[in-house]
């Protein structure tokens, strides 16, 4: 226990909770909306989509810098939603197949680019790769000031268009009618979760921020038929997951914060799925039983009353 | 010969993948084979630890088995009412992080990477051979590839019928009394097999990608779901040889450029096929506009 009071009063460890806590945060909170629109493993194809954007920044400058990287990665992940929207809205291709298409491909262009920057390579390219498998160990100030920054913007705007968010989430056809750019709006919201991805695939990795953009939003949704109240829900399941997994990590046993991270948010959906009010596994059960013994008295009474008259 | 083991190779994983890869688009459940090859991590993880080496057919059965439970999970998560690409991603990703931390667990002690399992690499294919009673018969690839491209066209030769039924109108399949659930678990097992026999010699990227591109650009070509796995099956092929031949060119990575000339002919089909594609349909839109205006 002093180990971890002491593992936790590390400077080092504190960024690395706080930059974690926020990933989590943002990442519930734009994937509530992924979930909604069933787009919820847009997080999985934007993160490898991110391949070829960092290839092609690389040789285009021959040097490492973090915001090429970032901005290559951006631009990559925007012509990737570009490339899923086109696709679903213009053939009979649905959207999971366009999902796909968009990874395999974007992923193994970059894959191509990749072995042929090695094969020609200078000696400069190493670790390029790593920046898609990450390290949140190796999370620094300036990471998680960014993230911050990312988190703020984001969160802003989702209060901001809540109301527009919402009902593109639930009726594009009618927020359509109504007369609102429903294309714009959902660009939008794919944008948003290209930031998030952007700037968290360097700290936890390619599957890793797949897994925030999914799990928390998942396991909200099991709580609260409101979506204002699933969407502060999955953010603090987020920052929470963060929190968990930041914390074990430090604990001394060496384990990536990451997977951990991912875990935790694991946990807390099966605890969602198990003991969740109305929805969860445990009080589905208990409605049932309660139903049927409603129905074993009332026809035990039926039964007792026509006896009585019988009588 | 090595160039013809390699294109041999490619082509077996795209006939493989494109025989159940078909009924996967058509089922909208495309992403499950970028998540089986994720989520395999674990189990290949536990048959090293228990086998005490990287003998390929123990892992072969650890990666299967688990690919059958992420199945498994995902379907009970959707029958709690998870949507199906939502639980798609929660089981796929939890279980590739316990993967990943179980080989952090145990990285000291052995020698076993994320970049051998998950990224295997075609090129090598043609040196890692199997020798029968002393005779070369080729690479082992061909032949773990080889199978599961027979057991496929075994399988859905034989349950043609019902697997069709079952992907376009699960309800009358049930109707008439064919085991849905049976079948989608049937699918679900080739799908795992294919994946985890095709990715440890080629990569898991190409296998993904050969699961659905070959599909759906068939898809945008035919209404028929014979010719739709047919003409997937060729366009594999065709993958195949150009990506080697692209990769032989330009010095690059050989699944990436068979994957990312499945994009290219993909691309082609979306613009230029003759029912689906934008192209003709935008200019027999306006030739209609045209004539309508002239008769006006």
């Amino acid at each position: 226990m002093s180990g971890w009071w002491n593992a936790l009063a590390d400077p080092n460890t504190q960024w690395i909770m706080l930059g974690s806590m926020l990933l989590g945060l943002c990442s519930g909170v734009i994937g509530s909306f992924a979930y909604l629109r069933k787009q919820s493993l847009m997080g999985d194809v934007l993160s490898h989509a991110a391949l070829p954007g960092v290839c092609i920044a690389f040789m285009l400058t021959g040097t490492k810098s973090l915001w090429q990287f970032l901005i290559g990665a951006a631009i990559a992940g925007i012509l990737a939603t570009f490339g899923i929207g086109w696709i679903t809205r213009h053939s009979r291709i649905k959207q999971d197949a366009a999902l796909a298409i968009v990874l395999t491909v974007f992923f193994g262009a970059g894959i191509a680019l990749l072995t042929q920057i090695q094969h020609n390579g200078n000696g400069n390219q190493s670790g390029l790769d790593k920046f898609l498998f990450g390290q949140a160990a190796a999370m620094v100030p300036t990471d998680v000031r960014a993230v911050a920054v990312v988190t703020i913007v984001l969160v802003g705007l989702c209060a901001l268009l809540f109301k527009e968010f919402k009902l593109v989430s639930f009726d594009p056809g009618f927020a359509r009618g109504l007369g609102y750019p429903v294309v714009f709006l959902e660009q939008l919201l794919m944008f948003l979760a290209v930031v998030t991805v952007v700037a968290g695939i360097q700290a936890v990795g390619v599957v890793l921020m797949a897994s925030l953009l999914i799990t928390p939003a998942v396991s909200a949704r099991y709580w609260s038929d409101k979506l204002n109240v699933m969407v502060a829900l999955a953010g603090t399941f987020g920052a929470v997951s963060g929190l968990i997994g930041t914390m074990i990590s430090a604990g001394g046993n060496h384990l990536p914060t990451g997977p951990l991270s991912v875990l935790s948010a694991t946990a807390l959906f099966l605890v969602s799925v198990l003991f969740a009010p109305r929805r969860g596994m445990l009080s589905v059960a208990l409605a049932r039983l309660a139903a049927r013994n409603r129905i074993k008295r009332e026809t035990a009474a039926t039964w007792v009353e026509r006896k009585e008259e019988a009588v | 010969m090595s160039s013809f083991w390699i294109m041999l190779t490619g082509a077996l994983v795209a006939g493989a993948c494109s025989l159940v890869g078909c009924f996967l688009v058509l089922r909208k459940l495309a992403m499950i084979g970028d998540a089986i090859s994720h989520s395999v991590l674990p189990g290949i993880v536990i048959a090293f630890l228990i086998g005490g080496s990287r003998d390929s057919l123990a892992m072969l059965l650890g990666a299967s088995v688990v690919g059958l439970v992420t199945v498994f999970f995902i379907q009970w998560f959707q029958q709690k009412g998870v949507s199906s690409d939502a639980s798609i991603g929660v089981v796929f990703t939890a279980l590739f992080s316990v993967g990943v931390v179980l080989i952090s667990l145990y990285t000291r002690q052995i020698d076993l990477d994320l970049d051998c399992v998950l990224y295997g690499e075609i090129a090598y294919v043609p040196w890692d051979t199997l020798h029968l009673a002393g005779m070369n018969v080729g690479p082992k690839a061909v032949w773990g590839v080889g199978f599961a491209f027979l057991l496929n066209a075994a399988v859905i030769a034989a349950f043609y019928k019902q697997f069709k039924l079952c992907s376009f109108d699960p309800g009358m399949a049930a109707a008439v009394g064919v085991p849905v659930t049976l079948f989608h678990y049937v699918l679900m097992g080739l799908v795992s097999v294919t994946t985890v026999a095709s990715f440890e010699s080629v990569g898991a990227i190409l296998v993904v990608g050969m699961l659905v591109i070959p599909p759906a650009t068939a898809y945008l070509l035919t209404d028929r779901l014979s010719r739709m796995i047919l003409y997937s099956l060729l366009i594999g092929g065709v993958c195949s040889v150009l990506g080697y031949v692209f990769a032989y060119a330009t010095d690059a990575s050989i699944a990436g450029c068979m994957t990312s000339v499945a994009g290219a002919l993909f691309a082609l089909a979306f613009l230029f096929s003759p029912k689906h594609g934008v192209v003709w349909r935008r200019w027999k839109r306006r030739r209609m506009a045209l004539s309508q205006t002239a008769d006006a």
